[in-house]
């Protein structure tokens, strides 16, 4: 028989202001199975939360219904503090009179009306709630972290030095990422490489820490504490465990003609090659799309010239199955394809460059080793326009479809070139096209302003209409908008740079479909809690390191990646974890073994197995029938509502329960 | 075509392909006909029929027939491989356990049609260089096919067989202009008022025979939720006092995404209600919304609301199949 106890929240005057709470009380105490009802001014107090206890224990109650805010809030609370009496935590239930009543309503007669609708729902399910006990799952402890760029390599260490084995998986042959390729960085000017190889060479030192360079994640299967994911090591033709990084087969290569992305094409490469001096592992790779011999089986010198005979043209793709407690993403970011932008002329000249193309111009590891030059002619330029927020803030209406967001680093960087520039070239004219200058952060308006006052550098409000290479000056026209004067410049210049807006690295979302992470519709992962808890995602053991999350600069980006590895770490602290008792399970006798909750599962959490069943006949038959892995199953409830049969049920939501809440609300 | 299939069957029969045969047989009257499990090759003679009154879908029968040790031979029309081939990709059917031969079919016949044209005493039917040719204890008389075909015949949405192992006879083409929407146009175009009128005059007469469920071959479940008291749907049902339409709106839900427009509910139904046009309202709303789709027409497809599109939709965590595994 069950004794339902109610206990209706004031919330303050959060509830109160537009709910009859005493109405509601009194209400409940006609409502069939309630056998104590009362209202109270903030039921999560300690007060409030042994008035619950309390009651329970007069009153021999067996389930409670606690009307308050959203279950989302305090759901675990009530949970906690009925479970301390021994009552099922499960036989709690909670009817959202705040976010779903009181705050939506102005009228209280109505509010009070509707607040006592819900309390009827919550208790004609309380009514059917029946204890549930949650398994629970060992874990694995291990962490997988997904790119090995700044963000990637932080929260490895941070891992690592915690005593927990780390793996990264980096596409490229080196870790290190886009930081590495960075000239200097702003505020401070401090070298962007002298900075991050010390970070590359510890990563690579760390006993904990194994790095699987030019390797791919293919597959990811399993749940929170029980991953296991499949690594796609990517044949560099070069066997890691002899190459010594000599560079002699570099030197022999006779294939000089390869794009050297590491300097964002501006210059070439061997078709094997060691990314830059400092790479980490500092192994040779051969690219197979420009290599000789594995094209047409002819060369063979850098097999000839490799002392240790760590060259091996028939090297396959391997595959590693490893299992992981708990997966970082740090997918960082790449520019966006700037050639749509016909305005620009990108595709038309080489003087005009991306913002990162130009750090490589900038950089004394660079093509030009530090020399600033046009691409075109060598010269050096004397003047140049920076033109920000290209692809960023653009509108839905847009011709472009390019981002809404901000970059967030541009303003910044772009002071950076502008002061840089000046600092080693100081009768170089430079102008900058903004929409609004950012700069909120440490020393960073200080800086802009800097480049504005002490280095003069020419900030102009308004936009570039057109970009036009002019054969004969050998310079780009340079149209544009000065929007405060309100008046049309033509400027001569030697460079044009584009602050490309950044976006999540294009290996993201094939990536967030393995992990099952839900992701934005501009490709960034998407936090748990916006507020509360950003560097997880909603989906149980996977966490968010870097750009990949949102714009972020360094600082920030090496902030965010040790947040996220507290966070693993906090969870590979733990010998097993507590499941979540509200899965789906099936009624093998109701099952038609159809398939259909199979194909709506987003977790996997569904296989069909063919069970052998005792019939009432006394025949024997065999069924095929559906099963959940309850460790799997994340009680989203999509498999019930598909279910033709009705055999899939959600435990603690049972199919029966809501009908009975609907009922309530509607008979 | 029924001497070609009686000796085909015999044939696959006696070489071992297969150890049953799913088919027709005539019941109390001629145009009373029957699916029929026959085992030798006496039964076929004796008993096998294939003409216009064999209207039946025998898929839904193979559940139990592919359940069982062995093979069976089915015999399926254009419209029969659609149910089947959905019943294959629910699992419901073991295809390794069946021979499909695919039969020309048409359009079959209405007696219904028949009777009212004064046509009685039927005892055997054939079709005739495009004519009904109908056998009566008075004789026989000849009228065109087409108009005494079933009406779910006269808005056939394809004569093509979408699955066979073999075929005896032609195969057709999808129907490009079956007209099998009209009617639902129609009503759509009618005010809420008078739908509900509609269909309070359709639904209330039935008599809850569940002849519509039974030969439904996208109602296969193991426990009808109108037959389990734990679902709560039986007494929901009956709390209104207009209670056939729940049973049926509650029935056209569940095969929405799988009902293949076999057109069997309307066919059996006694008391003559146009049920499949609750069925096609579905059809059409999936072939709006998410683009043309014909349950039964590949196997293994599942339906829109079972599928997963890989660019719609924003959410990572629902863009793929069975999502982590």
């Amino acid at each position: 028989m069950q004794k339902i106890g109610v206990f209706v929240c004031w919330c303050g005057t959060n509830i109160a202001s537009t709910v009859d709470v005493k109405a509601v009380a009194e209400a409940a105490k006609s409502v069939p199975g309630v056998v104590f009802s009362t209202d109270y001014q903030y039921m999560c107090s300690e007060a409030g939360q042994n008035l619950i206890k309390d009651s329970v224990l007069t009153y021999g109650l067996t389930h409670v219904v606690v009307c308050s805010c959203s279950p989302r809030m305090h759901e675990a609370t009530f949970r906690k503090a009925v479970a301390s009496i021994g009552m099922n935590p499960y036989m709690l239930e909670v009817a959202n009179i705040r976010e779903q009543c009181s705050w939506v309503h102005k009228d209280k007669e109505v509010g009070t009306e509707k607040a006592i609708a819900l309390m009827k729902a919550a208790v004609a399910k309380a009514m059917l709630n029946t204890p549930l006990t949650a398994g629970s799952t060992p874990v694995t402890k291990r962490a997988l972290v997904i790119g090995g760029g700044i963000a990637g390599m932080q929260t490895a260490l941070d891992i690592a030095d915690a005593g927990f084995q780390v793996d990264i998986v980096e596409t490229k042959p080196t870790i290190g990422g886009k930081m590495a390729q960075l000239d200097k960085t702003f505020p401070t000017l401090d070298c962007s490489s002298c900075i991050v190889t010390p970070k590359m060479v510890e990563v690579g030192q760390h006993p904990n820490i194994t790095i699987y360079a030019y390797s791919e994640v293919t597959e990811v299967k399993g749940f929170v504490g029980q991953f296991t994911v499949t690594i796609k090591r990517k044949a560099r033709y070069v066997d890691e465990s002899k190459c010594t990084g000599c560079g002699a087969c570099i030197e022999k290569c006779p294939m000089k003609k390869v794009p050297d992305e590491w300097n964002m094409n501006l210059n070439n490469r061997k078709a094997i090659y060691i990314p830059f001096a400092q790479a980490v592992p500092k192994i040779a790779t051969i690219d197979p799309a420009y290599c000789l011999k594995l094209n047409t089986g002819k060369c063979g010198v850098c097999s000839k010239v490799c002392g240790t005979n760590a060259i091996n043209y028939e090297a396959k793709d391997e595959y590693l199955e490893v299992g992981y407690g708990a997966i970082v993403a740090a997918t960082g970011y790449e520019m966006i394809d700037v050639s749509k932008y016909d305005e620009y002329a990108y595709s038309n000249s080489p003087d005009v460059v991306t913002a990162l193309e130009y750090e490589r111009l900038m950089s004394a590891a660079g093509p030009t080793g530090g020399h600033l030059v046009r691409p075109s002619d060598g010269k050096e330029p004397k003047t140049i326009v920076f033109i920000q927020c290209v692809g960023s803030r653009e509108t839905e209406d847009s011709c472009h479809g390019g981002k809404p967001y901000c970059s967030k680093v541009c303003c910044m960087y772009t002071a950076k070139h502008a002061i840089l520039t000046k600092d080693h070239y100081p009768d170089t004219d430079i102008y900058v096209f903004y929409i609004d200058v950012r700069t909120p952060g440490k020393l960073f308006d200080e800086f802009y302003r800097r480049a504005v006052e002490q280095y003069n550098v020419h900030y102009i409000k308004g936009a570039v209409g057109k970009v036009t290479p002019n054969a004969e000056t050998g310079k780009l026209d340079v149209q544009a908008a000065d929007l405060l004067l309100m008046e049309q410049l033509q400027i001569e210049a030697d460079m044009v740079v584009l602050a490309a807006a950044l976006e999540p690295h294009r290996s993201a979302r094939p990536l967030a479909t393995m992990l099952t992470a839900p992701m934005d519709t501009n490709d960034f992962f998407t936090e748990a809690h916006a507020k509360l808890r950003p560097v997880e995602s909603a989906t149980a053991g996977i966490y968010l390191s870097g750009f990949c999350q949102g714009p972020k600069d360094i600082p920030e980006t090496v902030s965010q990646a040790g947040a996220a590895a507290a966070k693993v770490i906090g969870l590979l602290s733990k010998n097993e974890l507590v499941g979540n008792p509200c899965v789906a399970h099936s009624d093998e006798w109701m099952c038609n073994g159809c398939s259909q909750c199979e194909n709506v599962c987003p977790y996997g959490a569904i296989t069909y197995e063919e069970k052998e069943f005792r019939m009432p006949d006394r025949t024997t038959k065999i069924r095929r029938v559906a099963s959940v892995n309850p460790a799997v199953c994340q009680g989203c409830g999509a498999c019930t509502v598909t279910c033709p049969s009705g055999a899939m049920d959600l435990r603690g939501f049972t199919n029966q329960e809501i009908m009975a809440e609907v009922d309530a609300l509607c008979l | 075509m029924q001497r070609e299939l009686i000796n085909r069957a015999r044939e696959l029969l006696a070489d071992g392909t297969v150890d049953r045969v799913l088919g027709w047989q005539a019941g109390q009257f001629a145009y009373d006909i029957t699916p029929a499990v026959f085992t030798d090759a006496g039964e076929l003679e004796a008993h096998f029929v294939y003409n216009e009154f064999c209207a039946d879908n025998l898929s839904k029968y193979l559940i139990k027939e592919s359940e069982k040790e062995g093979k069976v031979l089915a015999f399926l029309k254009p419209c029969d491989t659609y149910s089947f081939n959905q019943l294959v990709t629910e699992h419901r059917i073991r295809r390794e356990h069946v021979y499909v031969i695919g039969v020309e079919s048409y359009g079959k016949a209405d007696v219904e049609k028949l009777r009212a044209r004064g046509i009685s005493g039927i005892t055997g039917v054939e079709t005739v260089s495009g004519m009904l040719k109908v056998h009566t204890m008075y004789g026989d008389e000849s009228v065109p096919l087409n108009e005494v075909m079933l009406d779910r015949c006269l808005t056939c949405k394809s004569k093509k067989h979408v699955v066979y192992d073999e075929l005896i006879g032609e195969d057709g083409d999808v129907v490009a202009d079956s007209g099998r929407f009209d009617m639902v146009e129609k009503l759509e175009r009618m005010t809420a008022k008078e739908r509900f009128s509609f269909w309070q005059g359709e639904l209330s007469r039935c008599i809850r025979c569940n002849a519509c469920r039974n030969v439904c071959p996208a109602c296969t479940c193991e426990n009808c939720v109108f037959d389990n008291p734990g679902s709560g749907l039986q007494n929901r049902a009956a709390r209104d006092n207009f209670e056939e339409k729940l049973f049926h709106i509650i029935r056209a839900y569940h095969v929405a995404g799988r009902c293949t427009d076999c057109g069997e509910c309307s066919r059996v139904c006694p008391e003559h209600i146009p049920l499949h046009l609750l069925n096609r309202k579905f059809i059409k709303d999936f072939n709006e919304l998410y683009g043309p789709f014909q349950a039964g027409e590949v196997s293994g497809q599942m339906s829109p609301m079972c599928a997963y599109t890989e660019t719609a939709d924003p959410e990572a965590s629902v863009v793929r199949k069975g999502g982590a595994e």
